[in-house]
């Protein structure tokens, strides 16, 4: 598969059908996301966004159709499998820091155990991530003695500690304050410039104006509608689509 | 443990309403009543044994605690027999924890003939009274597995039976952590083993600790069933000793009260422990 320029598609999926008992979650779904591209899916509670990038990272397995991420294949081999998590920082809705690790041995654990970094090399890395999503302050602090906005920071900065070559993003501020969205939104932003490719879901359109190279909306297990941000915002063309966004932007 | 449990939760409610209270709820009267009743066990004792015309003996009792011979101590034989149970006990714990953990991670693994193993072994060893489990241990396994030391023939006994209860209790620890903390373990590149090690257990094991001294406590107190295949702990100890000298009730009652002093010391301690812990975070 190939873009316009030849280039191999970093994620791929094929004709992905996914099951929860009788329930079917998602219904063939296609999507291709190259390297460096920022892709946002939104859609209403329930239309699968969730477990569509649980799928890429095998948080939840497919029934049929083919995950083919960074050129391996995802299927029952486990070994493939902790190889293509490691590639994939995922940042949570509801953080999932450990609450029994401080911010840095949160943000170090991962590479002193999964990699078998050095502890002084995996605090040096951490402290930069830390920097980056400007929290190297709290660094001795608990999850628990931290804002909302603060966490989710400490969020990004542990998956970032693992060098991912991909970002998903599951509605990262959809449980922050008001006053604490811009915080999160502003890392993610400056971690788009980076060149990171990135999955968010998130229904923040502001910052899927600003970042967005391919706007995908899903409804009840489909991909309805797949544009880039300026035709979908301006001229979405399913009817679906249109109410969604009418909805959301009267917010 | 619950009546442990219980007995705190009564006493801090206390604590919260003490002002207002009524002379009848008040804490002297609390007190005077404690004083009132164990008069009347007292009494009560004394009374059925005088009509036994059971003549007591308690001046006889302080030599089979310890004796100083030519100025050096020696212990009797129920400061022996108490040492014998809590070195049961405390072996006992170890492989408890050990037996409790691997059942509990089988049961939760996606292994078929692991989950199969573990509910056999619970099933087997909760169905079952305790004196058969020991006696299968001591006279059939114990010349099977040739060990020739009755005392770890109990212990293993012991620890096969409690570690049934704390395999439950471990379990529920480990799923009270929530499922995020595997997915965010997983995504930061942990194995499932690691997973355990770093991330579930650390969070689980608080939450444990207070079920896990009721284990501790009957480990001390299920120890007494091994007297019956000669293992020279506490109540063997009281046995003999009552088979010699006909005190038995002075006995009986004094390791009475040294299970309780054991086991209330026990208990008092893991609180501290918890609390430490507690306090970490
Ligand atoms: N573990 C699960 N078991 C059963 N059903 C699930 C599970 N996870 C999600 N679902 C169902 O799948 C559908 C899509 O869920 P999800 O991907 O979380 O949606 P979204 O993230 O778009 O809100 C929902 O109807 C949800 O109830
Ligand atoms: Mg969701």
């Amino acid at each position: 598969m190939s873009d316009g320029t030849g280039k191999q598609a970093m994620i791929q999926l094929r004709g992905v059908n996914k099951m929860f008992g009788d329930f079917q979650a998602l219904y063939d779904i296609n999507l291709d996301v190259y390297q460096g591209e920022r892709v946002v899916i939104c859609g209403p509670s329930g239309s699968g966004k969730s477990t569509l990038i649980r799928c890429i990272n095998r948080l939840e397995e497919h029934e049929t159709g083919e995950i083919i991420v960074d050129g391996i294949r995802l299927d029952d081999d486990t070994r493939k499998i902790a190889e293509i998590r490691a590639e994939i920082g995922m940042v949570f809705q509801l953080f999932n820091l450990f609450p029994h690790l401080s911010v840095l041995d949160n943000c170090t654990l991962g590479p002193m155990k999964a990699r078998g970094i050095s502890r002084t090399e995996a605090q040096k890395l951490a402290m930069r991530y830390l920097e980056k999503v400007r929290i190297p302050e709290q660094a001795g602090k608990y999850p628990s003695q931290l804002s909302g906005g603060q966490q989710q920071r400490v969020a990004i900065a542990r998956s970032l500690c693992m060098s991912p070559k991909i970002m998903l993003f599951d509605e990262p501020t959809s449980a922050l304050d008001p006053e604490m969205i811009k915080e999160v939104l502003d890392v993610m932003i400056e971690l788009a410039e980076t060149g990171m490719t990135m999955i968010c879901v998130t229904h923040e359109m502001g910052f899927a104006k600003t970042v967005a190279d391919k706007m995908i909306f899903m409804d009840e297990g489909r991909i309805v509608e797949e544009a880039t941000p300026a035709e979908f915002f301006t001229n979405p063309k399913n009817d679906r689509t249109k109410l969604f966004l009418s909805q959301i932007l009267l917010h | 443990m619950p009546a442990i449990d219980v007995a705190q939760s009564a006493n801090s409610g206390k604590k919260l309403n003490r002002r207002k209270v009524r002379w009848w709820k008040s804490r002297t009267f609390d007190f005077l009543q404690f004083i009132a009743l164990i008069a009347f066990v007292v009494w009560i004792t004394w009374r059925s044994a005088a009509a036994m015309d059971y003549r007591w003996q308690w001046y006889r009792l302080p030599k089979y605690f310890y004796r100083i011979i030519d100025g050096e101590l020696i212990w009797g034989p129920l400061i022996n027999g108490m040492f014998v149970t809590l070195e049961i006990a405390a072996w006992g714990m170890v492989l408890t924890l050990i037996i409790g953990l691997i059942t509990a991670i089988l049961r939760l693994s996606d292994s078929f003939a692991g989950q199969v193993l573990a509910r056999t072994y619970l099933e087997t060893i909760r169905n079952t009274p305790l004196l058969v489990q020991v006696s299968i241990f001591y006279f059939v396994l114990q010349p099977i597995l040739g060990i020739n030391n009755p005392l770890w023939t109990g212990i293993l006994a012991l620890a096969f039976f409690e570690g049934s209860f704390a395999s439950e209790i471990i379990r529920a620890g480990i799923n009270s952590v929530p499922r995020g903390q595997w997915e965010a373990s997983s995504t930061v590149g942990l194995s499932k083993a690691k997973t355990y090690i770093y991330v579930i257990l650390p969070q689980a094991v608080p939450l444990m600790l207070p079920p896990l001294t009721g284990i501790l406590v009957n480990l001390v107190k299920h120890s007494a069933i091994l007297s019956f295949v000669a293992v020279f702990e506490l109540t063997t100890e009281a046995r003999n000793l009552i088979g010699d000298t006909f005190m038995s009730f002075e006995i009986w009652f004094t390791i009475g009260a040294m299970y309780l002093v054991v086991t209330i010391t026990l208990s008092t301690l893991v609180g501290v422990l918890e609390r430490r812990i507690g306090r970490g975070r």
